[in-house]
């Protein structure tokens, strides 16, 4: 594939995401198809390095357990205040308990969106595997909890009784139908604004190949990646709340 | 052409134009993503969460002693501050005691030694003003003598016989008129 990519002006947005074989030469063999499900790929290493990112951040950066932080400590304190806020800003004291799982969410997404953003990475939150999966672990972790916490109380959600009483089945039905759409929307934003940013980024970084308008692609390409800095990390927040506010519908005493 | 030779080799590679919706490496992906969360979700669970949580727990507990502990320090501050104003009011009104008292004793002394001065200069005075009783009483009597004689002479010169009894009487009766 890189042979065909010397041999005129091509530019492939989309090979960046191809998931293949970690251990692989791709002159002498096929590296992408018949995938195994235990198989080493591209995937497995930036997941591996967004893990060991985190723990040095987190485990290793707070060994000191220094009054007065260092540097890598106060950046780990930033985030675990941050997100702490967050959950208890959003959820309620009730919600607290299920801060470790958002941490998670929060720091994966975070450090897989950032990873992905270093040159001939790979971006694993950019698949839509990986963000359906997040999602629907969210989705069926608090709807689970949601039931086991309030019974069929929890339904109750779904039935407006401010709304009159003509109306309530047809709210009902809306209410359904948003509550299951959830999932998808959450994940979908997810994987399309990283799939977006990336495939940008590339097309522009193939034009910059072309002398004439290389400066224009060059400055081009710096500038979606500043924004895509910022689409890195607010998307990780975006996930995060979103799952916050749907903790909420399970976790805390009043619904919409 | 390039399009087509890509094509080819994504028809080669994989089946599909978006990786993403290549269905084939999902169970891969979704197997290590599964993995990865629950290796950090550990990890922070049993390590980075709770020594964070302490740490931060101490830091806020360290700044609550230490303003507290502030707080105290200002109080002895304050307290300092009064203990030494008083100190320097008193030290102040010792001070004007002091120096009233000085002020009296020079008084004292003052008027000690001028009263002693004045004491000596009326002395002086007294025994100038003898002195120049004595001198103007010898200087009458010489002018008395010398007027006699005078008399006695001028007398005895126009051919007079001087009598010095009257002669004396009637100088003396000249000098008093």
């Amino acid at each position: 594939m890189t042979n065909l990519a010397e041999t005129g002006f091509a530019i492939h947005p989309m090979d960046q995401f191809i998931v293949k074989r970690f251990f692989c030469d791709a002159a002498h063999a096929d590296c992408t198809t018949d995938i195994k499900w235990y198989e080493i790929t591209n995937v497995t290493f930036w997941m591996a390095m967004t893990v060991i990112v985190i723990i040095a951040l987190m485990v290793f950066g707070s060994r000191g357990r220094a009054i007065i932080p260092s540097r890598v400590q106060s950046i780990g304190e930033l985030l675990y205040g941050f997100v702490y806020k967050t959950v208890e800003d959003v959820t309620g004291h009730e919600g607290v308990k299920y801060f470790p799982y958002i941490m998670t969410l929060f720091l994966f997404i975070l450090f897989a969106n950032l990873l992905g953003l270093l040159p001939m990475s790979f971006t694993t939150t950019s698949h839509v595997a990986v963000t359906v999966t997040l999602a629907l672990l969210v989705f069926f972790g608090i709807t689970l909890l949601g039931l086991v916490r309030k019974g069929p109380g929890f339904l109750a959600m779904f039935w407006i009784t401010s709304a009159p009483l003509a109306l309530r089945p047809v709210l009902a039905v809306i209410e359904v139908i948003s509550y299951m759409m959830r999932p998808v929307s959450h994940s979908i934003r997810l994987a399309g604004n990283l799939l977006a940013g990336h495939a940008v980024l590339k097309v522009f970084a193939g034009f910059a190949s072309m002398t004439v308008i290389m400066p224009v692609a060059v400055l081009g390409a710096v500038g979606i990646y500043a924004l895509e800095v910022l689409v890195a990390c607010v998307q990780a927040y975006v996930f995060t709340i979103l799952t916050c506010v749907y903790l909420k519908d399970a976790v805390g005493d009043a619904h919409h | 052409m390039a399009t087509e030779a890509h094509d080819a080799a994504g028809a080669a590679g994989q089946s599909v134009g978006m990786p993403q919706l290549d269905v084939s490496t999902w169970q891969n992906q979704i197997f290590w993503l599964v993995v990865a969360l629950v290796v950090i979700y550990f990890v922070l669970r049993l390590v980075a969460l709770p020594r964070i949580g302490a740490v931060l727990a101490d830091r806020s507990s360290t700044i609550t002693n230490d303003l507290a502990a502030a707080e105290e320090l200002k109080q002895k501050a304050l307290a300092a501050e009064k203990a030494y104003n008083a100190a320097l009011d008193k030290a102040r009104a010792d001070a004007a005691a002091i120096v009233a008292a000085a002020k009296a004793e020079i008084q004292a002394d003052l008027d000690k030694a001028t009263a002693k001065a004045d004491a000596e200069i009326a002395a002086k005075v007294a025994e100038s003003e003898s002195r120049i009783g004595e001198i103007r009483a010898g200087a009458l009597e010489s002018v008395t003598e010398v007027a006699k004689d005078t008399a006695k002479e001028l007398v005895a010169a126009l051919g007079g016989k001087a009598d010095a009894r009257s002669i004396t009487a009637a100088v003396t009766a000249k000098l008093k008129g």
